[in-house]
């Protein structure tokens, strides 16, 4: 039987190539983004929303639900970034980072958790960033939505283990897509210095960390966060 | 409609017990407490009972209602006390979606 994995941000970028991986795995992908969908394929199924709008959570989980009759994982990818410092940014922009890189992940964990809880398994993934442990001047929002995603992981980690859900998150480095297109180089190359492997990640670095996630015999780890490049707090 | 509510959550509340095997929860009926004092269930069963709940609905009146919503998490009276209690407030909650739409 196919795996049934949720996938959110799959229109572009790391969820769109996280797509491709896990449909070439043989997994059911199931994926949603602002826009209509960037892949076809006979098992992806694509749903138009906002991640941080109750209602079509709420309507997709349960939608795919009733589809496919279970959720095995959930990869909460979608995330967007706003470099800026904390002086010239905008109050609307705050709650736009924090709509979707953590109420979106919230609401994603707790209607994918009901869904898994009655099944007694599940796997979620959550996107971190090697932002936060690295204080990135210019990243505070993002990287404290995403601190935020880091301490929900690990609490979620510990309130759904008796479902037999495990709750983790991967912490990427850059990768070269659209979400850090406006990240001057020299940023990024003053960035790529802090890690102790100083190279851009790529989709197979991040997706390497979720498949042992999501293994079924990672049944005994919950509540890490594995950054990537040898970042660490 | 009402009445319908009650035993879809009377037979939530049967079948979640045959995990549980709470002797307070062998015969349920609308006076049956569920939740706080002189409950029947922990923090956990109600989540349980929360998930369990929501898919029914939606299966008998195809209603994507969310129980824990902020209305319920603010009464002073939880609607969560008893059976009878919850009942109601599905019903007023089906209600009231049935206007918006």
């Amino acid at each position: 039987m196919s795996e049934v994995t949720v996938i959110t941000g799959t229109r572009k970028g790391i969820g769109r190539d996280l797509s491709d991986y896990y449909l070439m795995k043989g997994h059911i992908v199931i994926g949603c983004s602002r826009g209509s969908a960037s892949l076809e394929h006979e098992r992806y199924g694509h749903y138009e929303l906002d991640v941080a709008e109750e209602k079509s959570v709420i309507h997709m989980i349960r939608d795919v639900k009733k589809k496919h009759g279970r959720i095995d994982n959930l990869l909460n990818n979608a995330g967007i970034a706003s470099m800026n410092h904390i002086l010239a940014t905008p109050f609307k922009t705050v709650h736009s980072i924090f709509g979707t890189n953590f109420f979106g992940v919230f609401l994603f964990v707790r209607e994918a958790a009901k869904a898994m809880m009655t099944q007694r398994y599940g796997r979620i993934v959550n996107f971190a960033t090697v932002a936060s442990p690295l204080r990135l001047e210019g990243e505070a929002l993002y990287s404290a939505s995403k601190a935020a995603v880091v301490n929900f992981t690990e609490i979620a980690a510990r309130e759904l283990a008796r479902f037999g859900i495990t709750v983790n998150a991967v912490g990427p480095t850059p990768v070269l897509t659209d979400l850090i297109r406006n990240v001057p180089k020299d940023k990024l190359d003053a960035l790529l210095e802090r890690q102790a492997i100083r190279r851009f990640g790529e989709t197979r670095d991040i997706s390497h960390v979720i498949d042992f996630f999501i293994d079924k015999k990672s049944d005994f780890i919950t509540g890490q966060v594995v950054y990537l490049g040898g970042v660490h707090y | 409609m009402e009445k319908k509510i009650i035993e879809l959550i009377s037979q939530s509340l049967r079948i979640l017990n045959e995990e549980w095997q709470n002797p307070k929860l062998e015969n349920v009926d609308g006076k049956t407490r569920i939740y706080g004092a002189e409950g029947s269930i922990d923090s956990l069963g109600l989540v349980m009972l929360i998930a369990d709940l929501e898919d029914r609905l939606v299966a008998e009146y195809g209603k994507e209602i969310v129980l824990a919503d902020e209305k319920a998490m603010s009464q002073k009276n939880s609607p969560f006390r008893t059976v009878e209690s919850l009942g109601s407030y599905i019903a007023q909650l089906i209600g009231e979606e049935a206007r918006i739409v």
